[in-house]
């Protein structure tokens, strides 16, 4: 088994989780920070297997709950919900395509804010909501689609750059036996 | 076989999400905590690379720039000891008022100052990370500040690290007094997801005499925040509930979006 790709998938969420915490420069400039976790989630559910996108969904969603006030495992749920339909169907996505990708971002970072919020206030928090959300939403959506094509450009390259890939069958047999029919004089 | 894994591998994440979200709120805090420890090595990678360009102008900084910043630190300093001697002799004769009335004597504030490590990466808090924690005697419910006014209060606490929760957060509602002839007292709570600088001032009489301009502090209320942080200033104020009482706006004096250095109030 090739494990770079979940690897990579992996060391990526945790630096984007990372990079959401530190950075304000989006919420300075745009009123909203940007979430790629789900842009990642259609990454992973596009090129990798079932375990990668739900490590992905576990991992991320506690690392992101971790450095935020959110409970821990809430994150957990919305990221799956992202990822499952899209990996069960991906044989019918045309996944090379980056009008596909920038739709699936899109999708994606719609969902699972939307559906974090929905959990959080079923739970009886109370998050901070109001007109702005829907602000923040939509930029939320916005970089998340504009940012998925952009990482699949990154882990194609960097899959190509650092890993290795796996050995294809050639026709050219070392046993392959030549049978020649009659030789006719 | 296959989409049985698929759905095996579905039914294992919902179960983690179900396990975490159902266990108690002292091991699920604990979980958090170790959880977040991952990240502290990046976090000093980032406060040092932050640090780096700062030193590099520091240290092209010309000598006569240092000597001036050097001078005019000396006579700020002169102008802040005659101001401590002067404190401490009204904060003399205000003991022994005290004293002669039977009041009990309030405590100096101790302040520790403590780095802003990281936000929240959610959209729908507001909280801060900084790099004090239990090894520094941090504790829930101290409250944050900063030289300008009212941050916030320390949510949770860990070994190396702490949680505030900012002004503004629906889990930091702090009674506050208007600096006004009838020394109005209302609840500062939150205003709205995108405008950290703005807060809500609510519960005010319908009779309260508010104008814009006029300084909020802490109330002393409630047994959290001591009386006397400054919070903000007053924008505007409007009856509500059909005239029965008043809600303000306030302008935060703290720039919560912008926090770097805040210090934590030790009683």
């Amino acid at each position: 088994m090739n494990f770079f790709k979940p690897i990579l998938i992996l060391s990526f969420t945790f630096l984007a989780v990372f990079g959401e915490s530190v950075l304000g420069a989006p919420r300075g400039l745009l009123g909203a920070q940007i979430d790629l976790l789900p842009a990642l989630m259609v990454y992973a559910a596009l090129n990798a297997d079932i375990i990668t996108v739900s490590l992905l969904a576990v991992l991320g969603g506690m690392w992101f709950d971790s450095l935020s006030a959110n409970p821990l495992g809430i994150s957990i749920v919305p990221l799956m919900a992202a990822g499952f339909p899209i990996y069960v169907r991906r044989d019918l996505i045309l996944r090379s395509s980056p009008f596909a990708q920038l739709m699936l971002g899109a999708a994606a970072s719609a969902v699972v804010p939307a559906l974090a919020v929905l959990l959080l206030l079923n739970g009886g928090k109370q998050p901070l909501i109001g007109w702005g959300s829907l602000w923040q939403w939509i930029v939320m959506t916005v970089v998340g689609a504009l940012a998925t094509p952009v990482i699949f450009s990154l882990g194609d390259w960097c899959g190509g750059a650092l890993g290795y890939k796996l050995r294809t069958q050639v026709s050219f047999r070392l046993d392959r036996e030549i049978r020649h029919g009659k030789i006719l004089k | 076989m296959f989409k049985q894994q698929n759905y095996l591998a579905l039914g294992a994440v919902v179960l983690a999400a179900v396990v975490l979200l159902s266990l108690p709120t002292s091991a699920a805090s604990r979980l958090k905590l170790a959880v977040s420890s991952w990240f502290l090595p990046l976090f000093g990678l980032a406060s040092a690379g932050q640090q780096l360009p700062a030193d590099l102008a520091d240290s092209a900084l010309p000598r006569r720039e240092l000597l001036q910043q050097i001078d005019r630190l000396r006579r700020e300093n002169q102008q802040l000891k005659s101001q401590a001697v002067q404190n401490n002799a009204i904060a003399r004769e205000n003991d022994q008022l005290r004293t002669l009335l039977g009041w009990q004597k309030t405590m100096p504030w101790k302040l520790k100052p403590a780095n802003v490590v990281m936000r929240d990466p959610a959209n729908w808090w507001r909280t801060v990370q900084i790099d004090l924690g239990s090894r520094d005697g941090i504790q829930t419910n101290q409250p944050v500040l900063t030289a300008e006014g009212l941050v916030g209060r320390i949510a949770s606490v860990s070994y190396l690290n702490s949680q505030v929760v900012l002004i503004g957060d629906r889990d930091c509602r702090v009674s506050a007094l208007i600096d006004n002839s009838t020394h109005d007292v209302g609840v500062v709570s939150a205003n709205g997801p995108l405008d950290t600088s703005l807060v809500q001032m609510s519960y005010l009489s319908s009779s309260a005499n508010i104008k814009p301009g006029q300084s909020v502090f802490t109330s002393g209320l409630g047994g959290i925040f001591p009386k006397g942080i400054p919070i903000g200033k007053i924008v505007d104020a409007q009856p509500v509930e059909y005239g029965l009482a008043t809600e303000a706006r306030v302008k935060l004096n703290a720039n919560l979006g912008a926090l770097e250095q805040v210090s934590v109030l030790i009683k």
